[in-house]
C-alpha cells in the first residue's frame, strides 16, 4: 500500500464566517500500481484531497501515510514526500517560468540537489516520455509553445523528479480533443512503461473509463463510492443524483439493453461495446 | 500565512453598522482619524476606546479579528514607540549606556503608540463593515463634486474597485503557485535573505504573466460589454441617505466636538 489516508478531515477558514469543510472524514488506501480515476462535482473536495498527498494542506485531524511514513511525523521530510508524490496541478502551465524548457523541467530535479549529469539525464527523459523532442526544443522558451505543448513541459517538469505517484489535477482541462487526446496517451504510456501509481482527476467520464482500473467517488467532502470502474459505473442513478454521469457508450448499453435485447450493459468503451454488439448480432442470426 | 492578513479585509454582517450608507461611514471614519490629533492628553482615549468599544460590539466583529489586523503593523508601531522613547529630550529617568529614557519620552513613546493602534483600528472598522463594492461607490459619489474641477472620479473608483476585486484573486493565484513549485521542491521558508529572494522568482514570474494576461483579458471583457467610462452611467443600487445615516452623523459630530472640547478643557 503505498498511499493510506485514515479519518481525515479539513476545513478551510477555521473559525471564520468564511468556514467550509473540504474533506470529511476520508479513509482510502491506495496500492503500488493502481490507477485511480477521482472523480466528482464541482467543489466535492477533490482539489483538497489531492492536496493532502504530499503534504501542501495538513489534514485538520486524521493520518495520512504515504509509502510507510506518516506525514505528521515530525522525522518525515517534506522534500522526499514531495519526491515520491508528484502533483501536477490543473492547468499547470500557468507555473512555467524559465527561460529555456530545458532550465524550466530541470527546476524539480536541481531542488532535489542531483548532480548536472542526473539532471541532464531525468530532462531528456521526460521529454521523451511527454512526446517533446529534446534536441528542437530544450533552449526555446516555453511562452512560446501552443497551450497543449506547455502543459506537457509542466507534465515533465513533474515526471523529471521521477515521483512513484503521479497526481494529475484535470490534465486536459481547456484542451482542444486532440491535444487531450495525446496527452492521455502520453499518461497511459507513463503508467505502462514507468511502472508508477497514477491518480488521475478528471471529470471526462470517457476517459476516466478508458483508463482508470478503479474509482473513487467524492461527494460532498466524503468518499461517497470506492471500486473497480466497472463497480462504479454500474450504479449509474446512484452518480447522476451525485450530478456524475457514466459514460455515454455505457449509457448507450443500458438503454438498448432496457428496450429488450439481451446484452451485457457493463461495458466501458467503444471497442468493447462493438464486440459485445456484434457477438449479440451474430446469436440473433444464428438463432 | 497569506491568510493572516486582515487588512482590508470585509467581514460579512447584517448589523446596522453594516448596512449604514457607506458616505456616512466614510466620512465618520475621516472625522474619527481628525479628531485623534486633536487628542493632547490620555483621559480623552477612554472617549476613543468607548467610541471603537461599541462599534466592534454592535458590528458583532470577533475581537480576535481586529488583534489579528495589528499584527503585520506591530513593527512599524515598535519602532515609533523606539523612536519616541529614546529620541525625546526632558527630565531623565533612566540611563542605559548611550540610550536615555525621559519622562516626556515615556509619555510620549506610549501616546504615539496608542494613537496609531486606534488610527488602524478605526479605519479596519471601515473596510471590515464595508463591502469593497460599497466602499468604492461611496468614495465615487463622495468624489462627484470635484468632477467639475476635471477630477474623474467615476474612473478612481473603478480602478479601486477593480484593485480591490483582485487582491484575493491574487492571494488565490499566489497560494496555488507557491504550491505548484513547492511540489517541484522549491523552498520558500529557509535560508538567507538573499537566497530568498532568489527562490521567489518560479513564484513571482508567473504571478505577473498571469496578472497581465487576466488584465488583458478584462479590458477585453468590458470593451466587449461597450463600457467607455463613467457619463451616463446608471447604477442598479442608488446610495440613498435613511434616518440612521442621519443619527450617526450627528453623534459623530457630538463625538468630534467633544474630543476636540477636551484639548481646551483639560490643559
Amino acid at each position: 500500500m503505498i498511499i493510506q489516508l485514515k479519518n481525515v478531515n479539513y476545513t478551510y477558514n477555521p473559525g471564520t464566517p468564511f468556514e467550509k469543510k473540504a474533506l470529511d472524514d476520508v479513509n482510502l488506501e491506495i496500492n503500488e500500481g493502481d490507477f485511480i480515476g477521482l472523480i466528482g462535482h464541482t467543489g466535492s473536495g477533490k482539489s483538497t484531497l489531492v492536496q493532502h498527498l504530499n503534504g501542501l494542506i495538513k489534514p485538520t485531524s486524521g493520518e495520512i501515510i504515504i509509502d510507510g511514513k506518516s506525514l505528521s511525523s515530525k522525522e518525515t521530510k517534506m522534500k522526499e514526500v514531495r519526491q515520491k508524490v508528484g502533483l501536477v496541478f490543473q492547468y499547470p502551465e500557468h507555473q512555467l517560468f524559465e527561460e529555456t524548457i530545458y532550465k524550466d523541467i530541470a527546476f524539480g530535479p536541481k531542488n532535489l540537489g542531483l548532480s548536472d549529469e542526473e539532471v541532464d539525464e531525468r530532462v531528456r527523459n521526460a521529454m521523451g516520455l511527454v512526446g517533446l523532442d529534446f534536441e528542437t526544443l530544450k533552449d526555446r522558451s516555453p511562452f512560446e509553445l501552443s497551450g497543449g505543448q506547455k502543459r506537457r513541459v509542466a507534465i515533465a517538469g513533474v515526471v523529471a523528479m521521477k515521483p512513484k505517484v503521479l497526481v494529475l489535477d484535470e490534465p486536459t482541462a481547456g484542451l482542444d480533443p486532440r491535444g487531450r487526446d495525446e496527452i492521455l496517451d502520453e499518461i497511459r504510456k507513463l503508467y505502462e512503461k514507468e511502472n508508477i501509481t497514477i491518480i488521475l482527476v478528471s471529470h471526462s467520464m470517457e476517459d476516466i473509463a478508458r483508463l482508470v482500473n478503479r474509482i473513487f467517488v467524492m461527494h460532498k467532502s466524503k468518499v461517497a463510492m470506492a471500486g473497480s470502474t466497472r463497480e462504479v459505473f454500474s450504479n449509474a442513478d446512484q452518480l447522476e443524483s451525485m450530478g456524475l454521469g457514466i459514460p455515454q457508450i455505457t449509457k448507450f448499453m443500458r438503454r438498448f439493453k432496457a428496450l429488450g435485447h439481451n446484452v451485457k450493459d457493463d461495458v466501458l468503451t467503444i471497442e468493447e461495446a462493438k464486440e459485445e454488439i456484434l457477438k449479440y448480432l451474430r446469436s440473433n442470426r444464428d438463432a | 500565512m497569506l491568510k493572516d492578513i486582515t487588512i482590508g479585509q470585509y467581514f460579512p454582517g447584517t448589523s446596522i453598522i453594516h448596512k449604514l450608507d457607506p458616505r456616512v461611514k466614510i466620512v465618520v471614519v475621516a472625522m474619527f482619524i481628525a479628531s485623534l490629533f486633536f487628542v493632547t492628553s490620555f483621559w480623552p482615549y477612554v472617549l476613543i476606546v468607548a467610541f471603537i468599544g461599541t462599534i466592534i460590539s454592535v458590528a458583532k466583529l470577533p475581537l480576535k479579528f481586529i488583534i489579528k489586523g495589528l499584527k503585520p503593523l506591530m513593527f512599524i508601531i515598535l519602532i515609533t514607540f523606539a523612536i519616541n522613547l529614546f529620541l525625546t529630550k526632558g527630565e531623565v529617568l533612566l540611563e542605559l549606556g548611550p540610550l536615555t529614557i525621559t519622562k516626556e519620552g515615556l509619555r510620549q513613546s506610549v501616546f504615539m503608540a496608542l494613537r496609531l493602534v486606534f488610527l488602524i483600528t478605526g479605519t479596519s472598522l471601515l473596510t471590515l463593515t464595508t463591502s469593497p463594492i460599497a466602499l468604492t461607490d461611496g468614495i465615487e459619489r463622495l468624489l462627484s463634486p470635484f468632477k467639475k474641477i476635471g477630477l474623474p472620479a467615476h474612473e478612481l473608483a473603478m480602478m479601486m474597485t477593480i484593485a480591490l476585486r483582485f487582491i484575493p484573486t491574487l492571494l488565490e493565484e499566489t497560494d496555488k503557485i507557491m504550491k505548484a513549485q513547492m511540489a517541484r521542491g522549491a523552498d520558500f521558508e529557509s535560508g538567507n535573505i538573499l537566497n530568498r529572494a532568489k527562490n521567489l522568482v518560479p513564484l513571482l514570474v508567473p504571478l505577473f504573466i498571469n496578472a497581465f494576461r487576466r488584465a488583458d483579458e478584462l479590458a477585453t471583457a468590458m470593451e466587449a460589454r461597450c463600457y467607455r467610462g463613467g457619463d451616463g452611467r446608471t447604477r442598479l443600487n442608488e446610495l440613498k441617505f435613511r434616518s440612521r445615516d442621519y443619527v450617526v452623523l450627528a453623534s459623530m459630530v457630538v463625538f468630534f466636538g467633544l474630543i476636540i472640547s477636551t484639548r481646551y478643557l483639560v490643559s
